[in-house]
């Protein structure tokens, strides 16, 4: 007997993460998934985000890793409630890894949690955490050709961040075409290149976070 | 990379169907996969065979129909495949394109006795 099922197999992911979206929404917190390949620049984006918006609204982060608490014990030095997520292999954080951090986390002080998922361009955009947006940080030494590779990631993003631009005398790395190629496909999105080095840029990326947050 | 997880959840829908309809046995399973989400169906069928061990799946064919990245250009409304470095429209050049296949993934059907 053949049985028409025609139902996403991450259905019970989605359902989790709907779960979560209400419970930030009851809190009143807006949520960034933040996603990149190792050594983008994920830490330090979320450390440059924190550094200029202490004292304007209340931070919250969670690490996600397969191991290791190093960007825990870093992003604890801005004195802001942090919970780690190792994964334990899993290339990606999910919806219920999720639910569970946030347990450990004073939502009620928090405006803004920030997720740093696991160092990966395929799987995370595959998992809905319960997030507002999804930002993807691509940093330039990665090459330009990044979105011909992961499609999705670059489909799904909100948000791009062009990480290390203070680099971009010394590769090839188009700015001009990146930005194009993601804008073809991804109508939505909000491309802003930064160097968490020189701090070019970050104002602006959080300017406009303060804003879609509705907090400008 | 992420198969494991992605077969776990699969593997989980499938017997809930299965229950459902009070059946013994998973016969076939057919998939759904968008050529976008980088599923591996050689992977997928790798963590099943040890996934589904013991469960009324264990043993079913997996069947999967992948569809490929395909757009539908803004400008000439005209629908194509991605090319692998290429995401222009080949009919009117424009790069203002809306990605219309490739993000699939789910289960078809399941055959069950």
């Amino acid at each position: 007997m053949e049985i028409k099922v025609v139902k996403d197999i991450l259905g019970a992911n989605d359902r989790i993460a709907r779960k979560n979206r209400q419970l930030f929404d009851g809190n009143k917190v807006f949520v960034v998934n933040v996603m990149a390949s190792p050594g983008a620049g994920k830490t330090s984006v979320i450390m440059e985000t924190i550094k200029r918006l202490k004292g304007k609204t209340g931070v919250g982060v969670v690490e996600g890793d397969i191991s290791s608490s190093l960007d825990a014990e870093a992003i604890s030095k801005e004195d802001v409630p942090v919970v780690q997520i190792n994964t334990g292999g899993e290339c990606h954080l999910d919806a219920n890894m999720t639910a569970i951090a946030l347990g450990d986390l004073p939502l009620k002080d928090i405006d803004l949690l920030l997720i740093e998922n696991v160092g990966n361009l395929v799987c995370p955009a595959e998992f809905a955490l319960g997030e507002d947006i999804k930002v993807l940080i691509s940093s330039t030494p990665e090459g330009d050709d990044k979105p011909f590779k992961y499609p999705l990631m670059f489909h799904e993003a909100d948000v791009v961040l062009i990480n290390k631009i203070d680099l971009l005398p010394y590769l090839k790395f188009d700015v001009d075409a990146f930005s194009k190629t993601i804008q073809g496909i991804n109508r939505k999105v909000k491309i802003f290149p930064v160097s968490c080095t020189t701090g070019q840029g970050i104002e602006a990326w959080v300017s406009w976070l303060l804003e879609r947050m509705g907090k400008s | 990379m992420h198969e494991l997880a992605i077969t776990q959840s699969m593997l989980d829908l499938v017997l809930k169907q299965a229950g459902e309809a009070e059946a013994g046995k998973v016969g076939k399973i057919s998939l759904v996969i968008g050529e976008m989400t980088g599923v591996v169906p050689r992977s997928v069928g790798f963590y099943f065979e040890f996934l589904a061990k013991g469960t009324p799946a264990e043993g079913a064919a997996l069947n999967f129909k992948v569809i490929p990245a395909t757009a539908r250009c803004r400008d000439c409304a005209k629908e194509f495949e991605l090319g692998e470095f290429d995401w222009t429209c080949p009919h009117c050049q424009s790069n203002n394109i809306e990605i219309i296949g490739g993000k699939e993934l789910f289960v078809e059907s399941i055959e069950v006795e």
